[in-house]
């Protein structure tokens, strides 16, 4: 026996998981964790993508404190999180309704799962077309109640609760699919004893069901808040920021600014990524360290 | 169960409820039931104004085909799927390596290791947008469907490996002692051990990253140019730009590029939703 056989036979134990993680570990780091730097880095520098960088220090974060259209891309980020959030009471609500066993019942279950399945380029365009000032369905039927169209993607004021709206669909369908499993295997001898306790409709929800119903909640409450961090696809495709850059979001505005038809501006781009990925590491610190503590038990 | 059984109420207001299901539905499901019939008008129906009336012929012979002859969108679905099967397959290789790497061994650095596979998957995609198409330029491969896979393969590796971690833990741990007892190798152990318990988490995975990938429209416009290596998100964007009103191939060019997940999703109803719940909802 070789002598690298031997000393693998003795260390076996304590050497394969890196044998088995290396391939994952190298290319995680390579395309998601040194890219994280390497944007901190650039966004303290000057660059067109093209020529040479210029380090500018903090001139780019400077700028961007006097920029309206990014205070205008937070404002909307944080009118997106808080919005989204009704995706989870939504898919607890679609889920409730469908929680039955009548005949048919699977299939309807998979047909309200279905704008979840669909791509956001796909739902963006869908909602375009409805919301269509001259023939979208929406107007159609505001209209036939009397009412003046409403132009919701040209209105500064509502377009970005239009696209929210639109991007609401396919997450209360992920919501509500959660719920589902999770009223699955609710405990129904609990049920039982509450019921003979004289516990119904929203007690029993409230303080009977929903307790059981946490780890749903909790995937829920991430997906969704990664879901309304990320609203990059619907705002791209259904008014590319506008009217006037009153729908942006910091994904957007990111993107914009750096591909910009008046120059590439990577430099500036990467700032917008880095105080996003600002906003997402508090949120991704909860998440690890309610990990954490279920990992150790506590 | 709760909601209180249907079946236990008055028979009126079961009634209702079987009333109520059918409309909620088509409430529901209005923007899209829109769309696919707006995919069989004609276009005389589009001209004159009639969007929601009945249509004055069926077309949707005519549309779907003027849709794959005018159009790219073949190619986009095939580039689709160039990016979406070599992905799935790498996913499922290399996170289930690492997830039996987490999963079995206790190591000092398996939790550090382990958070750092979840909190990659929260970032944001634009704190990677730059230096990833960075990278991609320097490999070659920009604007190829391989670039679009090295990096999916990456970053989903990342969620996968969670998944499968958890999936492996959850196996009963005398299975493995025995077989170290035993004298198998560790690599032994992974293949004849292990991997046959893993299908379960490997099909949930398939779906659930091939629906991710599929519907991926970011990575598309970031990595991707030209019609030839573009996936049908990207394209269908830049169909809709050149099909100004031409609203009958625009639906019908939607109702295509969303059939590949949507049947993926009914074939394989039962592991998609296992996935999704992070295996965690049990």
């Amino acid at each position: 026996m070789s002598s690298f056989a031997k000393y693998w036979k003795a260390n076996q134990v304590r050497l394969a998981p890196w044998v088995f993680l290396a391939p994952g570990i190298f290319m995680f780091l390579l395309y998601v964790i040194f890219p994280i730097f390497q944007s901190a880095s650039l966004s303290l520098y000057k660059w067109d993508g093209l020529g040479e960088k210029e380090y500018i220090g903090l001139q780019n974060y400077v700028e961007l404190m006097d920029d309206e259209a990014f205070y205008t891309s937070l404002k909307n980020n944080v009118i997106w999180l808080v919005l989204y959030m009704l995706a989870i009471p939504g898919g607890l609500f679609v889920a409730l309704f469908l929680n039955q066993t009548v005949r048919g019942i699977r299939l309807y279950k998979s047909l309200f799962f279905f704008p979840f399945v669909i791509s956001q380029v796909v739902v963006g365009l869908v909602f375009t077309w409805f919301y269509d000032p001259s023939f979208g369905l929406l107007n159609v039927i505001i209209t036939s109640f009397g009412f003046d169209p409403i132009a919701v993607l040209a209105d500064e004021r509502l377009v970005t609760y239009g696209i929210i709206a639109a991007g609401l669909w396919p997450q209360t369908a992920y919501c509500m699919i959660l719920y589902l499993t999770g009223l699955n295997s609710v405990d129904p001898e609990q049920i039982e004893a509450a019921r003979l306790d004289n516990a119904k409709g929203w007690k029993m929800l409230w303080y009977v069901i929903l307790p059981q119903l946490k780890p749903a909640t909790f995937i829920a409450i991430v997906v969704t808040v990664i879901g309304a961090l990320r609203s990059f696809d619907l705002v791209s495709i259904m008014t590319g920021g506008g009217p006037w850059g009153s729908s942006r979001v910091l994904a957007f505005y990111m993107y914009e600014k750096a591909f910009s038809e008046y120059g590439f501006r990577m430099g500036y781009g990467a700032a917008i990524a880095v105080v996003l990925l600002g906003i997402m590491l508090v949120y991704i610190a909860g998440v690890l360290y309610k990990m954490y503590r279920d990992e150790k038990g506590l | 169960m709760f909601p209180k059984p249907i079946e236990q109420s008055s028979a009126v207001v079961q009634n209702l409820y079987k009333v109520a299901l059918p409309f909620a539905l088509i409430i529901w499901l209005l923007p899209l039931i829109a769309v696919a019939l707006t995919s069989i008008r004609s276009e005389g129906d589009l001209i004159s104004g009639n969007y929601w009336g009945w249509p004055t012929s069926f077309n949707m012979v005519e549309n779907y085909t003027a849709v794959f002859t005018n159009s790219p969108i073949a190619k986009y679905i095939l580039n689709s799927f160039k990016v979406t099967i070599p992905t799935v397959i790498g996913v499922i290789v290399m996170s289930s390596m690492a997830g039996f790497a987490l999963g079995i061994y206790k190591f000092k650095a398996n939790l550090f290791v382990f958070f750092l596979f979840v909190a990659g998957n929260f970032v944001p995609f634009q704190i990677l947008m730059i230096p990833v198409r960075e990278l991609t330029l320097n490999l070659g491969v920009y604007n190829t469907t391989t670039g679009l896979v090295l990096f999916h393969v990456a970053f989903q590796t990342g969620f996968a490996t969670l998944f499968m971690r958890n999936f492996i833990k959850a196996l009963p741990f005398e299975l493995i002692e025995a077989a170290r007892v035993e004298g198998v190798s560790e690599f032994r152990i992974f293949w004849y051990v292990v991997l046959p318990l893993m299908k379960p988490a490997m099909a949930a995975l398939s779906v659930l990253i091939f629906t991710f990938i599929w519907n991926d429209y970011f990575w598309a416009t970031v990595l991707t140019q030209s019609a030839d290596t573009q996936p049908v998100t990207a394209g269908l964007y830049s169909l809709n730009g050149q099909w100004v009103a031409a609203w009958h191939l625009v639906s019908a060019g939607s109702i295509v590029a969303a059939m590949p997940p949507v049947i993926m999703f009914f074939l394989m109803q039962k592991h998609f939703i296992a996935g999704l719940t992070l295996g965690s909802v049990k």
